[in-house]
């Protein structure tokens, strides 16, 4: 089980340069919107063709512009679900499902396949019913069983959980853990959310202006993300210019202090970054004097904005999130922040 | 009361509704697909018969189909047929006349039609055809139904440029309309009116069909 993507595609002054393999497991495209990554997965299902480069999965070639191959969606067995999952309002769920089993012609095969999946997906008593009278969550289940069962090579999921409110999405992103787990071929997941890419993915792509940043480990990326586009994708909050002074030490001038940090800084650093909950009072290291700007209440937690007293004016305040229960009637007069917790950005 | 007229009528309509049913629906899809300025160039010019005056569409279809001019004079050569002054010389005049409102309303509906529908049709492995037939024509249905509908009763009602073609011979041409303007012209008001009515039930009736087979279909898809 392997994808291997090589594409290029130039629209207008946007150019989509995308070269990737897939490691097996659910990858995440993590990206802000129109950077290429839904038009990555047109292009992979054959919706959208590439103006050059090659698609290749599991050894067959779904598009190569050399060889002049391009094979109709219809021959790529890639499942793709859209982010309104594209059930066709005119038929019921079963008919939808049968849709995916159109190729099938053993009429009890058929049956039982149908049976079986909607038993996994939990639509019995659904089957007659037509999209229209299906809650959101019920729209998605029926979307992806009509697409297992059509037994794809390759999964692609397009913001699956966007058009879902935010209790649903985390009901449904719970169910798909389960599904994913049980479908033992390569998925590909589109979202701009960090949360969806850490809950779900191996591995993730960062994806900024049509092609791919970095690859890696989920965890990896989250723990080192090592560009700036990188630190704003995983929702990284404070970001700030800096430069080398040590081999363990950078200085930021907007802050003016210096950072200590874990890992050893490389002659081209250009920035750092430090996640709003990585602050804390007790922490020797990184320690500074700061002034409280804004104290923001959350449902769960506290964000205080403060800055450093030998901060630049116009330099914009410094993010601390802090638990309600960890939050003290005074606020600290100095923060500190452990080495290991500076992200190094570069480029 | 000779019936010849209502016969003649709903045969011309039928037979150019469902022409200009088909040939509207394709040239609705394959137009929507253009580039732009193609699809502009064509947009204008399968539309023209809507604004232009009925006698105008008559007098292109004489120079064109007339036993004098290149297509009627080659039909009259090679088949023997005469395209004009015969009772299905109103079947060309219906189609053109009626064609942009269904190509139109067609086109409307198709461009409002959600493409992630084929896309993912096609994921799936289903045919295009079935795509088309199965998907987009019952999701477009309701501007296709109207196009048809619009198509058919503009048909039954055609007058100027059937009178030009196809002209008012009794028993043999006679279509309601040009009865009822033949009926009026010689100071034949009753039977002209009875015409009339008989023009209202028809219309009435057709119109009436198409409002309780849309609602049938309809309340079985959306929320209840």
């Amino acid at each position: 089980m392997s994808l291997s993507v090589n594409i290029r595609k130039t629209l207008g002054d946007f150019t989509l340069d995308i070269v990737f393999e897939t490691k097996g497991g659910v990858l995440g495209f993590l990206g802000a919107s129109g950077t290429g990554k839904s038009m990555t997965l047109r292009c992979i299902a054959g919706i959208e063709t590439p103006d050059e480069g090659s698609i290749v999965l599991d050894g067959v070639t779904l598009f190569d512009s050399e060889k002049h191959i391009n094979l109709p969606p219809q021959q790529r067995h890639v499942g793709y679900l859209f982010q309104n999952f594209a059930l066709f309002p005119n038929m019921t769920v079963q008919q939808n499902i049968l849709c995916g089993l159109y190729r099938e012609k053993d009429k009890d095969k058929k049956k039982k396949d149908t049976e079986d999946i909607i038993r996994m997906l939990h639509l019995q008593g659904f089957e007659n019913y037509y999209p229209a009278q299906l809650s959101g969550g019920q729209q998605q289940r029926a979307a992806v069983a009509r697409i297992l069962v059509n037994r794809p090579a390759l999964l692609l999921l397009d913001e699956p959980f966007s058009a879902l409110d935010s209790f649903l999405r985390e009901q449904m992103q719970a169910q798909l853990v389960d599904i994913l787990h049980s479908f033992d071929k390569d998925v590909i997941l589109v979202t701009h959310s960090r949360d969806e890419a850490y809950q779900l993915c191996r591995n993730l792509a960062l994806i900024d202006g049509g092609h791919i940043l970095r690859m890696a480990g989920t965890k990896e990326i989250f723990s080192d993300p090592g560009s700036r586009q990188g630190a704003i994708l995983t929702g990284c909050k404070n970001i700030v210019d800096a430069q080398k002074t040590g081999e363990f030490e950078v200085e930021v001038p907007a802050w003016g202090v210096r950072i200590t940090t874990a890992q050893a800084v490389r002659d081209d650093l250009k920035a750092i970054g430090i996640r709003a909950h990585y602050f804390n009072p007790k922490a020797l290291a990184n320690h500074y004097p700061i002034f409280i700007v804004e104290e923001i209440e959350e449902p769960f937690a506290w964000v205080i904005t403060f800055a450093y007293e030998t901060q630049k004016k116009n330099s914009p305040p410094i993010w601390w999130r802090l638990p309600k229960d960890r939050k003290t009637e005074v606020l600290p007069k100095e923060l500190g922040v452990a080495p290991q917790n500076i992200l190094l950005l570069y480029e | 009361m000779d019936w010849y007229p209502l016969f003649n009528s709903l045969r011309i309509a039928a037979i150019s509704g469902l022409i200009v049913f088909f040939t509207g629906i394709f040239a609705a899809y394959y137009v929507a697909k253009l580039p732009r300025l193609l699809k502009g160039v064509l947009d204008v010019v399968l539309t023209l018969p809507l604004v232009l005056p009925p006698t105008v569409i008559g007098f292109f279809l004489i120079l064109m189909l007339g036993p004098n001019h290149p297509v009627g004079s080659w039909f009259l050569s090679v088949f023997n047929i005469r395209l004009v002054m015969t009772w299905y010389s109103g079947i060309f005049a219906a189609v053109v006349v009626s064609f942009p409102l269904m190509y139109r309303t067609a086109r409307g509906a198709f461009e409002s039609f959600d493409e992630t529908l084929a896309f993912s049709g096609q994921t799936l492995g289903l045919p295009n055809t079935y795509i088309f037939w199965r998907i987009r024509m019952p999701v477009c249905r309701q501007g296709i139904l109207a196009g048809a509908v619009l198509a058919f009763a503009r048909a039954l009602g055609e007058y100027g440029a059937t009178s030009m073609i196809a002209g008012y011979i009794p028993g043999r041409t006679a279509t309601i309309s040009t009865t009822v303007y033949q009926l009026w012209r010689t100071d034949n008001e009753t039977l002209a009116f009875q015409w009339v009515l008989v023009n209202l039930v028809i219309s009435a009736i057709v119109l009436l069909a198409v409002n309780m087979l849309e609602k049938k279909k309809t309340e079985r898809w959306s929320i209840r």
